[in-house]
C-alpha cells in the first residue's frame, strides 16, 4: 500500500484537483514547477536558512517527564510551540513564499480560519516586502480579534468574507475567487494539506521536517528513528501531515490522529470528519466532508478554531480509509482538561487545537517500555481569552 | 439529434443562453420561470443546482444559491419539477453545477433521471478534463447528455485545442479573468481575446458569459461568438421584482433589441 501521493495527484481514491478552469493555468504552473524548484539546492538552503535562523529550528523534542509518569510510557514532545509566530504554520509559508518569489510572483493571498495561518502569511509576507491580503471569515474576525490585528501590524489587508457562513471554508472560497480575478502575478498560500494538488503535497513536504527531526532526535536520545506511537491532532491536517511524513511507510511507528468532537460526535456541533463525513469534494480536492445528505457541505463546529473544517486533507482521508491511521475524536472539555493538565504537568499552556491531541492519551492504552511522541503544535497565547471563558481551572 | 447540436445547426448567430438558480426565489417555480424565459425567446435555458461553495459565482449567484437551499432546493427535487418539462418547454435545458452534490445523488442514476427529464447538456465548472474523460463521460454519452468546458482569457492555445476536441455543443466562453457577475461594458482587451479565439477557428461553436447584461454587451458578445450567456442581471430582475414572470418577457427583449 502506498500512503503518500501518486503522480496524478491522489492519495488512494483521495486528492485530485477539481478545479474550475479559470484556476487551471494557475494550479497546473504550480503543479509543473514546485518538485524541480523545491527540491533544488538553492531553494534547499535558502528554506532552511530562515528555518533555522528566523523560524528557530530545529524545535526540541522534549521528554516529558511527568506526564510521562502520569500516564507510564516515554512521552517526548515535539516543541512547535517555540517556532516564531508559536506554532507549526510557518514552517509552510516560509516555503510557499520562497516558492512564490522562484515563480516571479509580486503579491500573496491567503485564507485563515482562527488566523493563525493568516498571521504566519503575513508574517512572511513582511520578511520578503510582498503585499498580503488575508481572507476571513466575517464571524471568525470578530472571534479572533487579537490575531486580525497581528496581521494589520505586520502590514497585511484583511478581508472579510462575507458569504455562506462567513467562517473557515467561506474565506477559503472567496481566496480562491480572488486567485480567479487576479489569475497573474498572484500567488495562494494554502495553510493546510487541502485544496487542489499539488497543494496537499507541498504543504506537507514544507512541514515534513517535523518529522524529519524527530527521527534525528530520538535516534540521538533513545538509538532508534521509529517511535511507537506519533500523536497529532487534525483539522485540515497540516501538523500530523508533517509529523507523520517520515513516518507513513515505516510500520512500527502508529499514527495516532486526533480530531475535534466538539460537543459530542453525535451533538450535532462536532468537526469530528472521518466520524461524521462521507466521500466527497470541496476546494479542489476529494476527501472525506461533512455534507448533508444532498451534498450540502455542512458547517462544523469546534471550540478551537483551527480544527473547525468540513473536510480533512486527503493524505488523511487516505490513512483513514486504509486504516493505516488510528483516528480518535476528543470534545471540548476533554480538550480543555487536557490543556490545564499539560499547563500543570510540564508548565506549558498549549493551544487548544493542540490540546486535542493530549485528550486523546486517555483513549490509548500504552504499555511502560512505549516510545511516544506527540506534536505540541501551538502556543496557548492566543487562546487565553478561551481558557478564561471556560474558566474551570 | 440532441438539441443544443440541433439549435447550434439551425441558428449561427445571436444566441441567447439565460441562467437562473432552480429554487430562486421560490422553490416551486422552476417551471414557470423557465416557460417564461422560452416564451419571451430564449434559445437556450441553463438551470443551476444550487451548492453551498459555488466557488466559480460572484456575489449575486452565490446569494441565489443559498437562498434556493434555504427553500429547500435539492437536485431531487429538481429533477421532479423537471419530469414532464417536455410537455411544455422545446428549446434546449442545460444544468449547470458543482460535482459533490451529483456524487450524492448518485452520477448514474443523476444522469438517467436527467435524460428522463429531458436535459440536453451539463456544465460542472469542476469537472477536470481527465476525469471526465475517465470516468465521467461514458456515463454522460449513454444518457445523451453533452459535456460542456470552459475557456478563459489564460487558457493556452494547446488547451484550448483540446477542449474543443471534447466539449460537446458549444464552449462556454468566459469573458474575462473573474467570477460570475453582471458588467455594463466590454474591454478593448477581452475583445483582443475573443478575435485571438476566433482566429483558431475552432470546429465547436461557442457562447460568450460572465459580465454579459443587457443589449449592449450582449449584442457586442454576438459579434465575437455564435451568442452568449446572461446569469447574474437576470438573477438581479428575480431578485429585486415581486412580479419577476410578467417581467421576463420584457428583459429578454431588452438583451435583444436596442
Amino acid at each position: 500500500m502506498k500512503y503518500n501521493v501518486d503522480e496524478n495527484g491522489y492519495y488512494g481514491k483521495f486528492g485530485g484537483a477539481f478545479i474550475p478552469e479559470m484556476l487551471y493555468p494557475n494550479v497546473e504552473e504550480l503543479r509543473q514547477n514546485y518538485l524541480s524548484i523545491i527540491e533544488s539546492p538553492q531553494f534547499q538552503n535558502e528554506f532552511h536558512q530562515l528555518l533555522r535562523d528566523y523560524v528557530g529550528r530545529p524545535t526540541p523534542l522534549y521528554l516529558a517527564q511527568r506526564l510521562s509518569e502520569a500516564y507510564r510510557a516515554k512521552i517526548y514532545l515535539k516543541r512547535e510551540d517555540l517556532c516564531h509566530t508559536g506554532a507549526h504554520k510557518v514552517n509552510n509559508t516560509i516555503g510557499q513564499i520562497i516558492l512564490a518569489q522562484k515563480l516571479g510572483k509580486k503579491k500573496i493571498i491567503a485564507e485563515t480560519g482562527a488566523g493563525q495561518h493568516g498571521v504566519a502569511t503575513a508574517t512572511v509576507c513582511a520578511l520578503m516586502g510582498m503585499p498580503c491580503v488575508v481572507y476571513m471569515g466575517e464571524i471568525d474576525m470578530k472571534r479572533q480579534k487579537p490575531n486580525v490585528e497581528r496581521m494589520r501590524i505586520l502590514g497585511a489587508d484583511v478581508v472579510a468574507a462575507t458569504s455562506g457562513s462567513r467562517t473557515l471554508k467561506d474565506a477559503t472560497n472567496e481566496a480562491m475567487r480572488a486567485w480567479i480575478s487576479d489569475p497573474v502575478g498572484t500567488h495562494y498560500i494554502i495553510g493546510s494539506v487541502v485544496g487542489p494538488h499539488p497543494y496537499p503535497d507541498m504543504v506537507a513536504r514544507f512541514q515534513s521536517v517535523i518529522s524529519e527531526e524527530i527521527k534525528e532526535q530520538l535516534s540521538e536520545v533513545e538509538g532508534r528513528t521509529s517511535p511507537n506511537y506519533v500523536m497529532a491532532c487534525v483539522g485540515g491536517g497540516s501538523n500530523a501531515a508533517g509529523a507523520f511524513y517520515h513516518f507513513l511507510d515505516d510500520q512500527d511507528t502508529q499514527l495516532v490522529a486526533v480530531e475535534a468532537a466538539g460537543k459530542g460526535v453525535t451533538s450535532g456541533e462536532s468537526a469530528a470528519t472521518t466520524a461524521l463525513g462521507k466521500d466527497g469534494i470541496l476546494h479542489g480536492s476529494r476527501t472525506l466532508l461533512m455534507q448533508t445528505k444532498d451534498g450540502q457541505v455542512v458547517e462544523p463546529y469546534s471550540i478551537s478554531a483551527g480544527l473547525d473544517y468540513p473536510g480533512i486533507g486527503p493524505l488523511h482521508a487516505h490513512l483513514f480509509d486504509s486504516g493505516r491511521g488510528t483516528f480518535f475524536s476528543v470534545t471540548d472539555e476533554e480538550a480543555m482538561m487536557a490543556g490545564i493538565e499539560l499547563s500543570r504537568q510540564e508548565g506549558i499552556i498549549p493551544a487548544i487545537e493542540t490540546a486535542h491531541a493530549f485528550a486523546a492519551l486517555k483513549q490509548m492504552s500504552l504499555k511502560p517500555a512505549d516510545i511516544v511522541v506527540i506534536n505540541l503544535s501551538g502556543r496557548g497565547d492566543k487562546d487565553l481569552d478561551t481558557y478564561i471563558k471556560w474558566g474551570n481551572y | 439529434m440532441n438539441r443544443i447540436e440541433q439549435l447550434f445547426r439551425d441558428k449561427k448567430s445571436d444566441i441567447l443562453n439565460v441562467y437562473f438558480t432552480a429554487g430562486y426565489p421560490k422553490q416551486d417555480d422552476t417551471l414557470a420561470v423557465m416557460k417564461a424565459l422560452q416564451a419571451a425567446g430564449t434559445d437556450i435555458i441553463e438551470v443551476g443546482m444550487p451548492f453551498s461553495d459555488p466557488v466559480a459565482d460572484g456575489p449575486t449567484i452565490q446569494a441565489s444559491n443559498q437562498v434556493a437551499l434555504d427553500n429547500g432546493m435539492s437536485i431531487s427535487i429538481l429533477l421532479k419539477q423537471l419530469v414532464s418539462m417536455r410537455e411544455s418547454i422545446d428549446v434546449p435545458v442545460v444544468l449547470m453545477g458543482y460535482l459533490n452534490p451529483i456524487i450524492q445523488y448518485g452520477l448514474e442514476r443523476f444522469c438517467r433521471d436527467a435524460q428522463a427529464c429531458g436535459v440536453d447538456g451539463l456544465i460542472l465548472p469542476d469537472l477536470p478534463m481527465a476525469e471526465y474523460l475517465s470516468e465521467y463521460k461514458s456515463v454522460f454519452e449513454e444518457a445523451g447528455l453533452l459535456n460542456i468546458f470552459l475557456i478563459t482569457p489564460q487558457t493556452s492555445e494547446e488547451r484550448i485545442r483540446l477542449i474543443d476536441e471534447h466539449s460537446q455543443g458549444f464552449i462556454y466562453m468566459v469573458s474575462s479573468a473573474g467570477i460570475t457577475g453582471a458588467k455594463s461594458d466590454i474591454s478593448e482587451a477581452q475583445k483582443l481575446y475573443f478575435e485571438r479565439v476566433n482566429n483558431m477557428l475552432l470546429s465547436t461553436p461557442k457562447l460568450i458569459g460572465f459580465g454579459i447584461s443587457d443589449h449592449q454587451t450582449f449584442s457586442t458578445a454576438c459579434n465575437y461568438a455564435e451568442g452568449a450567456i446572461v446569469g447574474s442581471a437576470f438573477i438581479n430582475l428575480l431578485r429585486d421584482n415581486p412580479d419577476y414572470i410578467q417581467r421576463i418577457t420584457p428583459f429578454v427583449k431588452s438583451l435583444k433589441e436596442a
